[in-house]
């Protein structure tokens, strides 16, 4: 067990704890949740002075706009320790960012990333990301959005759904089918398309939490040209999996719920039950408890997958499984809260009883995680069957309306 | 940067994994279960022979004088393999709660005796975390009453550690006014005692009434160490489980592939993994790093006991009738595993005491 960085990595603290102190305290503002908002013109520049430090789009090269230093895990978790114990607002994240820009630099063309990355990093142009359809979800490959080649250009048509941010985002990466005749998984394609055209129609959904962020979109005769395709025709399943991976990386990170415990025991400490503090009561304590312990496993579980990276460790299943955990975690973590505070805890209105956080709010936000970027069931697949080498369910058809098998 | 056990750590657990893999056979681990007491001296004296008691024990006494995280490899382990042998008491808590709370000479005269192996350790520590029989122990004039309950490896012992809040004694098995009785648990592969002391001989370890902070740290030690022979033993029922998934035929398929077997394995390892981080971060706290050491000694005690005992039902069941048979022997990693649960406290109450550390409870039950 080595948890400490070496001494080389002490100047590089302090520079970035210097920069905290300074900028951080100049510039106090919200933390912007994923898809709620464009981000504002403070927030904008914030990002420039981020990626100027090095601070964010920290290994993306210089040619595009990042600040194109070498990876360093190491460094990169020194700048996220300081950020958080000090307080201040790291960078924009978003499906462009922490989705888009990997994929490009892995697979997009020279051109795509000249043109995309730095108004992506810089937090100048938003993304949708236009994969589910309303009979395509877990079973994505099954899409139906098809596309075809006219001239210079694919011509769009079909419809998606769930798409976050699409209300205001400028450009999509979307899966399309090109090749109909090939089976499921490869008659796909990844296209990168403007959201400016007249054939897109955004329609807002509104969430159980009461509000619209994510979107229906329909699109007809939608425009965009060939070269803006992401690897080649057919290839879109192969190049959609490597954005996949860098969702659920996303998704899964275990800071969350050390914060949240934190903050569910801060206010057992305070909310009273007929002038007994919350944390009095053994009742509520050994929940809270409980779900500590399964906090800590996971905290430790998020350095030993960090470890992993760095010394090239470790198992595969190791890594598929924290997405799964992390998020049912959070969902467990809020219940308490809420139960802790009986009736009020329902409140959704706070002008006349105040309370320290919107604990039923984060309830209900919890499901984002759970059902987002492929829901427990199917990483429960993926567990078991990547991870612990089980077989496949066999794949059978049903016909649709007696539940008769039906013969391939 | 690395978490984790470090290459020594690993060459260590694999060298005993092999040995136990010889010599700890279900056959063996029948036949030790069929004896009173378990334990079972051929293995032992082959982890003797390896070094693996001195891990704890200091180097000026004849010790190896590595660290908890050295410590809670093997006993992961011995929990893989429910390893019929008392390393618990002889290893791990007996050389510690005389490191940790002994004069220099009792030192002196101890600690060479437990690094050669020589003599045997029985520890008692029950009564003094939670006393359920009201079984004080009264110390008069070097003269010792009272009754110690769950003294493991007592059986076997040549000289006894018992403990009472604050204190730490110790008795010879063979003095006068002592009377040891097993203890017959459902877990067949290890040996508890009932002692009882009418007037014995007795020597307080350190002064009487001042190892209160010796106390908790042994405590942490035993329950970091009855942690990882859990996580060692539930691993073992899920690797066995996921093996058998695989081989077993129903409809024509593996049972292995349908949907509702594959989302147990998922959930399971998904609790499992992280239990190993957190054993090995506070076995590392443990060594390294005080302030955090109790709390994450007790939830690792806790939560590993909750994550086992789902990991032991949905493994048992997944076997079918053959799970419920003595055929099959998973039912020793199984028993194990609930005994492990109980030992010095159950999640509840190792819970209550990670409360306490915290601030967050007034210390009701005793401990220390
Ligand atoms: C907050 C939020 C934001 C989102 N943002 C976007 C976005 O920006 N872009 C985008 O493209 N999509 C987005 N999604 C969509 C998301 O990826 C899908 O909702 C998700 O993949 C599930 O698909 P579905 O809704 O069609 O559910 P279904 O696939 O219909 O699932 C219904 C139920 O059946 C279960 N199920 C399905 N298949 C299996 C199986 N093989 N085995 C076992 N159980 C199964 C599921 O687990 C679920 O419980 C978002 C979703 C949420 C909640």
């Amino acid at each position: 067990m080595e948890l400490t960085y070496g001494p080389e990595y002490d100047d590089f603290r302090a520079e970035v704890r210097n920069f905290c102190a300074v900028e951080g305290k100049r510039n106090k503002f919200g933390a912007m949740k994923m898809g709620e908002a464009r981000p504002n013109q403070l927030a904008v520049d914030w990002q420039g002075k981020l990626i100027e430090a090095g601070y964010t789009a920290r290994t993306i090269p210089k040619e595009y706009g990042g600040f194109g230093a070498k990876p360093d895990i190491i460094k990169s978790l020194i700048i996220s320790e300081e950020f958080v114990k000090t307080g201040t607002r790291g960078g924009i994240q978003n499906q462009g960012i922490s989705m888009l820009v990997p994929t490009l630099i892995e697979v997009g063309t020279e051109e795509q990333r000249q043109k995309y990355i730095k108004p992506t990093i810089n937090g100048e142009m938003i993304w949708a990301q236009g994969y589910s359809e309303p009979g395509s979800g877990s079973d994505l490959a099954s899409l139906k959005t098809k596309a075809v080649v006219d001239g210079d250009m694919f011509v769009i048509n079909g419809q998606k759904i769930w798409t976050s941010s699409a209300q205001f985002a400028d450009m999509c990466f979307i899966l399309v089918r090109t090749e109909p005749d090939e089976a499921k998984h490869h008659g796909i394609s990844y296209l990168l398309m403007s959201m400016d055209d007249p054939g897109i129609d955004v329609r807002p959904l509104v969430t159980m939490t009461g509000e619209a962020f994510f979107n229906e979109m329909f699109l007809t005769d939608v425009k965009t040209p060939v070269t803006s395709i992401v690897g080649k025709r057919g290839e879109g399943w192969r190049i959609a999996n490597v954005t996949l991976k860098y969702e659920r990386g996303m998704i899964g990170g275990s800071g969350g719920s050390s914060t949240g415990i934190r903050g569910l025991a801060d206010m057992m400490h305070t909310e009273t039950l007929s002038g007994v503090r919350a944390i009095d009561l053994p009742v509520y304590r050994d929940r809270l408890l409980k779900l500590q312990g399964r906090a800590l496993a996971n905290k430790y579980h998020g350095l030993r997958l960090l470890s992993n990276d760095i010394n090239k460790t470790g198992t595969a299943v190791e890594g598929l499984i924290i997405k799964l955990s992390a998020t049912y975690l959070a969902h467990d973590i809020y219940a308490l809260a809420v139960d802790v505070m009986g009736e009020f805890g329902t409140l959704y209105d706070d002008s006349i009883y105040k309370r320290q956080k919107d604990w039923m709010k984060q309830y209900i936000g919890s499901f984002m995680g759970i059902i987002g970027g492929g829901t427990s069931q199917i990483q429960k697949n993926v567990i078991s069957e990547r991870g612990l080498g089980l077989p496949r369910e066999p794949l059978v058809k049903y016909d649709q309306n007696g539940w008769d098998l039906l013969k391939k | 940067m690395r978490f984790g056990l470090s290459e020594e750590q690993t060459m260590l657990g694999d060298m005993l994994n092999k040995y136990l893999e010889a010599e700890s056979s279900l056959d063996v681990i029948r036949e030790s279960c069929d004896n009173t007491p378990h334990h079972n001296e051929k293995i032992w004296s082959g982890l003797l022979a390896q070094g693996a008691h001195t891990i704890l024990i200091p180097e000026e006494y004849g010790g190896a004088g590595l660290s908890m995280l050295h410590s809670e490899t093997v006993s992961e382990v011995l929990g893989k393999h429910i390893a019929p042998v008392s390393y618990l008491s002889n290893a791990v808590l007996s050389p510690l709660a005389i490191t940790l709370a002994a004069s220099d000479s009792q030192k002196e005269l101890l600690l060479p005796g437990l690094a050669s192996g020589d003599v045997s350790y029985g520890i008692g520590l029950t009564d003094a975390i939670v006393n359920r029989e009201n079984t004080n122990l009264e110390i008069t004039n070097g003269k010792v009453n009272g009754v110690s309950t769950f003294v493991i490896g007592g059986q076997t012992a040549d000289k006894l550690i018992l403990g009472k809040p604050g204190t730490l004694l110790l008795v010879d098995s063979n003095a006068e006014g002592v009377t040891i009785k097993p203890m017959i648990t459902v877990d067949k592969t290890r040996d508890f005692a009932v002692v009882t002391l009418e007037n014995a001989p007795c020597e307080v370890l350190g002064k009487e009434g001042s190892a209160a902070q010796a106390m908790q740290k042994l405590l942490n030690a035993g329950r970091i160490s009855i942690a990882a022979d859990t996580m060692g033993a539930a691993d073992a029922m899920f690797n066995q489980a996921l093996e058998y998934s695989k081989e077993r035929f129903q409809f024509d398929r593996p049972i292995g592939s349908f949907q509702s077997i594959k989302h147990i394995f998922a959930e399971m390892v998904t609790e499992l993994e992280p239990c190993r981080s957190l054993l090995w971060y506070a076995a590392h706290a443990f060594d390294e790093i005080e302030d955090e050491a109790t709390l994450l000694a007790c939830h690792s005690k806790a939560h590993i006991a909750e994550v086992a005992k789902t990991i032991g039902r949905a493994t048992t069941e997944l076997h079918g009738g053959m799970g419920f048979t003595d055929l099959l022997g998973l039912h020793f990693w199984f028993k194990r595993i609930e005994v492990n649960r109980q030992l010095l406290g159950g999640p509840e109450i190792q819970r209550h005491f990670a409360a306490v550390v915290q601030g967050w409870a007034p210390e009701a039950i005793t401990a220390a």
